[in-house]
């Protein structure tokens, strides 16, 4: 899971229903080299700290998500029931691989990891996120981001 | 670089550099507690930066540790639970199997939140009990006050489900080896009283023609995959 050919006829159809933009085309960039990789996670999971507001069903917004923030700080109001929380719940990672990415830092594989990461809340009409959406780009540019990994759940 | 959990979407969106990974949604990097496998999804995914062209769609084809339902079957709830009520059980009946519910499962709800030392509950503001209790005032009356000014009755309703849900689930994983969510899910819609609760709650706001308890009803407080068991 999740092949579609996992999932039941009306799961896979429902999935499939879902509002989804039909690109023409990609842009294109060449990525840096590893060790000038810093890369930032925006996620679709509706993470937000304990005191930011929460989603809601309209929400097109974000929240900021500080790469120091504590874990337990962090909650998931995303409106959807149809996905697991049970990984998220038992480990942050799932969702938002923030301590990967230190490893993988320490590592080499990548140069370092953003001091800010994001958090959309993936259940609006895609074209609604554009305005916010090209926001960030902005902010991720000021933090010298120059790749950026999207988790959806 | 996405993550991407449905390739058939993917395909349609093109973003120039995807990893598709065969894994439940609600869990892009596969599997909790398992740092080894959620570096190599995102070693794989760091791969297509070297990719001379795009878009590029890479394929992660190693299955989730605990994606294979031989691998958890044997799963089950620290604590036995009594028998969930039927569907004409009477709400105070209902509030009190639920706290009975909730005082047993505590011991294994405080036991996960400290050794992962955190809790993803909280969203409500309210206590599990008084999340419970409110849940079951509204399934009472669906027309009671919020408990929150900010919120409407509706969503502070979901926000008090997903609350119940998680503290459930929380203790429900306690121990080692709860790596699926299938079985996790059938206990708690089929077994819980808390469960019970929340799906008689569906079944009331779908007999409300309002919007917003048509959207708690059918998208908001039980999983399409649970649906079936609505009373």
């Amino acid at each position: 899971m999740v092949r579609l050919s996992d999932l039941s006829e009306s799961e896979a159809a429902h999935i499939l229903s879902v509002p989804c933009t039909d690109n023409d085309g990609s842009p294109w960039t060449v990525a840096p080299d590893a060790a000038s990789i810093r890369l930032a996670i925006v996620t679709t999971a509706g993470l937000s700290r304990r005191d930011d507001p929460a989603f809601k069903p309209s929400s097109t917004d974000y929240r900021v998500v500080p790469a120091d923030v504590p874990t337990s700080d962090l909650l998931m109001t995303h409106v959807s029931t149809n996905f697991d929380r049970s990984g998220f719940q038992q480990d942050i990672n799932v969702v938002f691989p923030i301590d990967r990415l230190r490893e993988l830092a320490d590592a080499g594989d990548i140069g370092s990891v953003a001091a800010l990461h994001y958090s959309f809340m993936g259940a609006a009409e895609p074209e609604k996120l554009e305005a916010k959406s090209r926001e960030l780009a902005g902010l991720l540019k000021e933090d010298r981001v120059n790749a950026v990994l999207l988790t959806p759940v | 670089m996405v993550i991407s959990l449905v390739r058939e979407h993917t395909e349609r969106i093109k973003p120039p550099r995807a990893l598709w990974v065969p894994f439940q949604l609600g869990r892009p990097l596969g599997a909790p507690d398992d740092a080894a496998f959620q570096t190599r999804v995102l070693r794989a995914a760091l791969a297509l930066f070297t990719a001379p062209a795009g878009p590029i769609i890479g394929d992660f084809e190693e299955d989730a540790p605990g994606a294979d339902p031989d691998d958890y079957s044997g799963w089950v709830c620290p604590v036995a639970l009594p028998a969930p009520p039927d569907g004409t059980a009477v709400p105070g009946s209902l509030l009190a199997q639920v706290q009975a519910e909730i005082d047993s499962l505590a011991p294994w709800y405080d036991l996960a939140r400290e050794r992962r030392g955190r809790t993803t509950v909280g969203v409500s503001g309210l206590s599990v009990v008084d999340a419970a209790a409110f849940l079951i005032r509204f399934l009472d009356d669906p027309e009671i006050e919020s408990p929150d000014p900010a919120l409407s009755v509706a969503h502070a309703a979901k926000f008090a489900a997903d609350d119940l849900k998680a503290w459930y689930f929380e203790a429900a994983t306690a121990r080692p080896g709860a790596d699926g969510s299938v079985p996790l899910n059938d206990w708690f819609w089929q077994e819980t009283a808390a469960g019970r609760l929340l799906l008689s709650l569906s079944a009331v706001c779908r007999g409300i023609d309002a919007p917003v308890m048509q959207w708690l009803a059918d998208k908001a407080l039980v999983p399409r995959s649970h649906h079936h068991l609505i009373p």
